[in-house]
C-alpha cells in the first residue's frame, strides 16, 4: 500500500514539475536578524532557506546544505535509496565529470562530505572562509544538474553493500539494533536501517535514485547552513548569486505513519557469531513532536542523564560498580526527533551475569525513579552539565552548524536548540518522576538480546613470500 | 541530541584526524605557543584563547604500552585507567561526581607512547577551582583500591574477549605483532587475556612511581588564562608530583628481515586487509616527502590513488586508505581495506599493485601539485578549536618538536618536490618486505 501511494504521488509530480516558478510569485523575505545568537536567516525567492552564523575565531567556515529526505521518506523496496542518492551526488553533473567535485574542494584546501540520517541527507564543506563561493557553485550545480549514470551506479551500490558488510553485517552490536529497532517499530518509517535491507540494495536501480532526485533535490526543499568568519550580507549575497536561479519543485507530502500505540512487551532474540552477550531495552517515548505536555521531552532527558549522565550517574554508580553486573552500559534519548522516540538502555553483562541479570537491574533503577523523587544534587549536576556543554559546543564550528541545520529539516527550528538549557533548567523532581511512571512500563517496552553463536577460530595458515593467488 | 546513527561517505575524514597530528594553518593564524618548564621539569605549552569561557588542560606522560613489559601487557592501561578510579580517599563516584557537578569533563587516554589525562572546564572561578582540585588529586594521590581494580580489570578482560569478535581487531593485533616481532611496539595497549590476569595492584603502583613523574611529563593547556594564570595553574596541579627521570629511550625498530604473509579464518562477510611495514618516526628527514606523497597515495579521502582504484574504478571497498603513523620510534605505515570475501584477492592484488606502481614511478604530477595545495590551503582548518590545538601542542611537546614547527609548515610542504617523494619512497618503502594480514572466510575467496 504505501508503494502505490508514493507511486502515485510521484507521477503527479513529475508531469507538472517543470515550469512552476513562472507562476510563483516573488517570495524572497527580508533578512531575519538574531543578534543575540549571532544568527541571521534569509529565505530566497524559489525557497531555499539561508542561515548564517558568525563565529570570527579562526579565519574559516564550513557551508552544509541540508535536505528535506532521509530513510524516514522512503518506503518498502526501496530502502536504503536516499543514501545511495547521497554516494551517487559525488558522481557528476552536466558541467562536473564524476570525481571533479572532491577534486576541486581538495585542491582548495577544503575538506568535504556527506551524511544521511533518518530524517536528513547534509554534504558538507570546511574551507578557508573565502572559498565559499567555490562551496556554493558546486552545491548550486548538483542542487539540480546531476547526472546518474548507469556505470557509475553499478560501481557504488556495490560500495553501498560493502559499508553495509563492514557496519552491520559483521558486526554483532550493530545486528542487534538493526533488528532492536525493526521490532520496536512496527508502522513507522523508523523501521527499517538507514543504509536499507541488503535485499534493497541488491534490487535497486538507477531509476529509483533518478525519481529519488526529482523529487526532493530542490531548492524549496533544502537549508543551506553557513558558520564561520563570514559577512551575513556577502553570505545571502553569494547565495542569490549561485541558487538564485534554480527552479523550485513541488515537493510531495509524506504521509505521516504514526507509529501505533504498542500493546504490550516485545523481545528478540538474535543470532550471530560473537563472544559476548549484548542487550537493549527501548521504551516507547514521546519526543517534542508528540502530543505529550510540553515539558515531558525535557523531562525525559534529565531522567536519562541522571541515570546514565557520565560516571557519577547511577547507572554506573549501581550496575558497573557496585553490583557489577555490568561491564558497560549506555542510555539514549534525543527529545528532538520529529517522530516518537524511544528511551534506550543497552549494555554488556559483567564476567559471569547474564542478559537477564542486566535487565533485571537496570529496571530496578527505574523502579527506583518511579518511586523516590532524585535529589537536588544530582538535579543541579544535569543542569550544570548542560549548561557547560552549551558553551563547549562552541569550540567547533561544524557541530554549531549541525545542530542549526538538524533542527531546521526536521521542522523544528534552530531557535529550539537555544532553548534547551531554559528547558531543561525548569525540569522538577515531579515531572522527572511522572514520565518515568507513565511511559518506562513494560507494556511500552522491546527488549532484544544477542545470543552469541560460536566462532570458528581455525588456525591462521602461515607463508613466506607474495604470491596471493589461490 | 545527536544519537541518530548517520552514514558517512567517506569515513576517512575522519581517520585522518586520529592518525595524523599534522597541522595546517596559514601563517597569521598560527597559535603563538608559549613554552616554560616548571619549577620540578614539567614542560608546558600554553596558548591563550579568550573568546570561549573555557580552558582544555591535557597532560602527557611518556608512560604508553611501549613500557609493558611482555609478560605484563596492559599494565600502562590499567594504570592510566586507575587514576580516577580511587585518589586522596575518594572513590570513584565521588571524584567523577566532582567533576560531573562543575560541567567539567575529564577523560584518560593510553596508547603505545603516550598515557594522556584531558580536563576541559568553563574558566568561572568556582567551577574551575572544583575541577582542577579534583584533578590535581587524581594526579597526584592515586589511590589505586583493590575493589575497584578488580572491577577495571575485569571489564578489561570482557573487552578482550569481544575482541575476538571483531574481525578488525583480530587484523591489527596479528599485523603489530608480524610488524614488530620482539619491540616493544608489538605489545597490545589493553594486553591480553593471559598477561591481564598476572597483573597486580602492585605493578600498577610501582608503574606510576617510576613514570608519572615531573620530567616525564608534558602540559598542553589552551583556554581563557592569562599568562600569569596559566603558570599558577599548571603549577598548582603538577607542583606535587616528584621530579623523577624522563623515560629511557625506546629500542629502534627493526626492519623487516622478510615478507609476512598472514591469513586468518573468519566467518565475516568480509574480509579486512592490512599490508604496511615499519614506518616513520617524528622528527625524520624524510617525513615531509613521505607524508606528501602519501597523502596523493592513500591519505587523502576519496581524491587518493587508492581510493580510485579500489573503490571509485571497481567498488571493491567502502574505505580504503593508507597512512603513516610517526611515532617516537618507528611507527607503522599501514595500507587498509575491507571487502566481500570473494573479492579479496582481487583487492589485495589491486592494493599491492598500487603500491609498487607508485614506488616505482612517484606520484603523478598533476596529483601531486594538487596534494600540495590541499595541504597547504587547508592549513586553517586544522588549528581552528580549542580541542584541537590542545591536542596538536601536546603532540610538540611530547615529542620534542620545534616551537615554530606551525610557523614552518607550509613552507616545509611547499618546498616538498616530486624527485624527494619518489627517491624517499623508494628508499623507504621495501615492497617485497611487507607484511600482509588478510582475516575472513576464505572458503569464499576466488582467485583472480
Amino acid at each position: 500500500m504505501k508503494i502505490v501511494r508514493f507511486l502515485v504521488v510521484m507521477a503527479i509530480f513529475s508531469l507538472s514539475g517543470c515550469g512552476i516558478n513562472t507562476i510563483l510569485p516573488d517570495r524572497s523575505e527580508p533578512v531575519k536578524r538574531y543578534a543575540d545568537y549571532n544568527v541571521y536567516e534569509k529565505t530566497l525567492a524559489n525557497g531555499l532557506k539561508v542561515i548564517v552564523k558568525e563565529d570570527h575565531r579562526a579565519p574559516i567556515m564550513v557551508s552544509q546544505v541540508w535536505y528535506k529526505v532521509g530513510s524516514s521518506y522512503e518506503y518498502d523496496g526501496i530502502t536504503g535509496v536516499s543514501h545511495v542518492l547521497e554516494h551517487m551526488m559525488f558522481k557528476g553533473t552536466k558541467k562536473h565529470p564524476p570525481g571533479e567535485f572532491s577534486k576541486i574542494i581538495a585542491e582548495n584546501g577544503g575538506q568535504e562530505n556527506a551524511f544521511t540520517g533518518q530524517d536528513y541527507t547534509a554534504y558538507f564543506q570546511t574551507m578557508e572562509k573565502r572559498r565559499l563561493p567555490i562551496s556554493f557553485e558546486l552545491e548550486a550545480d548538483r542542487m539540480r544538474n546531476v547526472v546518474l549514470l548507469e556505470e557509475e551506479f553499478k560501481k557504488e551500490i556495490q560500495v553501498v553493500m560493502e559499508e553495509r558488510r563492514m557496519r552491520t553485517e559483521d558486526n554483532p552490536h550493530a545486528l542487534t539494533h538493526e533488528q532492536f529497532i525493526a521490532a520496536a517499530y512496527v508502522n513507522s518509517p523508523y523501521h527499517w536501517p538507514i543504509i536499507g535491507w541488503m535485499n534493497d540494495l541488491e534490487n535497486m536501480t538507477v531509476d529509483d535514485l533518478a525519481q529519488w532526485y526529482r523529487t526532493w533535490y530542490a531548492p524549496n526543499n533544502a537549508t543551506v547552513v553557513v558558520v564561520g568568519d563570514v559577512n551575513p550580507d556577502e553570505v545571502f549575497a553569494l547565495a542569490q548569486e549561485y541558487f538564485g536561479d534554480l527552479k523550485p519543485s513541488v515537493i510531495p507530502k509524506v504521509k505521516p505513519r504514526k507509529e501505533i500505540k504498542q500493546k504490550g512487551i516485545k523481545r528478540i532474540t538474535v543470532k550471530a557469531p560473537a563472544q559476548v552477550p549484548y542487550m537493549i531495552m527501548g521504551y516507547q517515548t514521546p519526543s517534542v513532536v508528540d502530543n505529550a505536555a510540553e515539558w515531558e521531552p525535557y523531562a525525559l532527558e534529565v531522567l536519562a542523564a541522571v541515570l546514565d549522565g557520565g560516571i557519577s550517574a547511577r547507572m554506573e554508580k549501581h550496575l558497573v560498580r557496585e553490583q557489577r553486573v555490568a561491564a558497560s552500559i549506555g542510555t539514549g534519548y534525543d527529545a528532538f526527533t520529529p517522530r516518537r522516540e524511544l528511551l534506550t538502555f543497552s549494555g554488556t553483562p559483567a564476567q559471569g551475569k547474564t542478559v537477564d541479570d542486566l535487565e533485571k537491574a537496570v529496571k530496578e533503577q527505574i523502579k527506583i525513579i518511579q518511586t523516590e523523587p532524585v535529589s537536588d544534587k544530582e538535579l543541579e549536576r544535569v543542569k550544570a552539565q548542560v549548561a557547560a556543554g552549551k558553551i563547549y559546543e562552541k569550540d567547533s564550528i561544524f557541530y554549531q552548524a549541525m545542530s542549526i541545520g538538524m533542527l531546521e529539516t526536521t521542522n523544528l527550528g534552530w531557535q529550539l536548540g537555544e532553548k534547551f538549557l531554559d528547558r531543561i533548567n525548569k525540569v522538577s523532581k515531579e515531572q522527572i518522576q511522572a514520565v518515568a511512571k507513565k511511559y518506562l512500563i513494560d507494556d511500552n517496552l522491546t527488549v532484544a538480546n544477542l545470543d552469541p553463536q560460536a566462532i570458528d577460530a581455525s588456525q591462521p595458515q602461515k607463508s613466506a613470500g607474495g604470491n596471493h593467488g589461490q | 541530541m545527536v544519537n541518530n546513527m548517520m552514514l558517512k561517505k567517506s569515513p576517512l575524514g575522519f581517520l585522518l584526524l586520529l592518525v595524523s597530528f599534522f597541522f595546517v594553518s596559514n601563517v597569521q593564524a598560527t597559535p603563538k605557543i608559549q613554552h616554560w618548564v616548571t619549577d620540578n621539569g614539567v614542560r608546558v605549552y600554553f596558548f591563550a584563547a579568550h573568546e570561549l569561557p573555557m580552558m582544555d588542560l591535557r597532560i602527557v606522560f611518556d608512560a604508553g604500552a611501549a613500557r609493558d613489559s611482555k609478560q605484563k601487557q596492559g599494565v600502562a592501561l590499567l594504570t592510566n585507567g586507575m587514576l580516577a578510579e580511587g585518589a586522596g580517599g575518594l572513590d570513584t563516584g565521588a571524584i567523577a561526581e566532582r567533576f560531573d557537578s562543575v560541567g567539567a569533563s575529564f577523560s584518560n587516554s593510553s596508547h603505545r607512547d603516550m598515557s594522556v589525562l584531558s580536563l576541559r572546564s568553563l574558566t568561572e572561578k568556582k567551577l574551575l577551582d572544583k575541577a582542577l582540585d579534583t584533578f590535581k588529586l587524581v594526579l597526584n594521590q592515586p589511590d589505586f583500591p583493590k575493589d575497584a581494580f578488580e572491577r577495571e580489570r575485569n571489564r578489561l578482560l570482557v573487552g578482550l574477549e569481544a575482541e575476538k569478535q571483531s574481525p578488525r581487531a583480530i587484523a591489527t593485533r596479528a599485523f603489530f605483532k608480524a610488524l614488530y616481532g620482539n619491540h616493544v611496539y608489538a605489545n597490545k595497549t589493553n594486553g591480553t587475556l593471559e598477561t591481564v590476569n598476572t597483573i597486580t595492584v602492585e605493578d600498577l603502583k610501582a608503574f606510576y612511581k617510576k613514570y608519572f613523574v615531573a620530567k616525564n611529563a608534558v602540559v598542553a593547556l589552551v583556554g581563557d588564562l592569562t599568562r600569569q594564570q596559566a603558570e599558577k595553574l599548571v603549577t598548582r596541579v603538577t607542583a606535587d608530583l616528584a621530579t623523577g627521570a624522563a623515560a629511557p629511550a625506546i629500542p629502534p625498530v627493526p626492519d623487516l628481515s622478510k615478507a609476512v604473509d598472514e591469513r586468518i579464518q573468519f566467518p565475516s562477510m568480509q574480509s579486512h586487509i592490512l599490508v604496511g611495514q615499519p614506518g616513520i618516526k617524528r622528527g625524520d628527514p624524510d617525513y615531509f616527502p613521505l607524508y606528501v606523497g602519501n597523502h596523493v597515495l592513500g591519505g587523502s579521502g576519496l581524491v587518493s590513488i587508492l581510493a580510485d582504484e579500489i573503490r571509485e574504478k571497481r567498488g571493491l571497498a567502502y574505505s580504503s586508505y593508507s597512512y603513516f603513523s610517526p611515532m617516537r620510534e618507528k611507527g607503522p605505515f599501514i595500507m587498509g581495506l575491507q571487502t566481500k570475501n570473494s573479492t579479496v584477492n582481487e583487492a589485495l592484488n589491486v592494493l599491492k599493485a598500487t603500491l609498487k606502481k607508485f614506488v616505482n614511478e612517484g606520484p603523478p604530477e598533476k596529483a601531486f601539485e594538487a596534494t600540495k595545495k590541499n595541504l597547504v590551503g587547508g592549513f586553517a582548518l586544522r588549528i581552528s578549536s580549542n580541542g584541537k590545538i590542545v591536542e596538536n601542542m601536546a603532540s610538540i611537546g611530547f615529542y620534542g618538536l620545534p616551537l615554530d614547527y606551525l610557523d614552518k609548515y607550509i613552507a616545509n610542504v611547499e618546498a616538498v618536490t616530486l624527485a624527494q617523494v619518489k627517491d624517499a619512497f623508494k628508499r623507504r618503502i621495501n615492497v617485497n618486505k611487507l607484511v600482509t594480514v588478510v582475516v575472513g572466510d576464505s572458503s569464499q575467496a576466488t582467485a583472480k
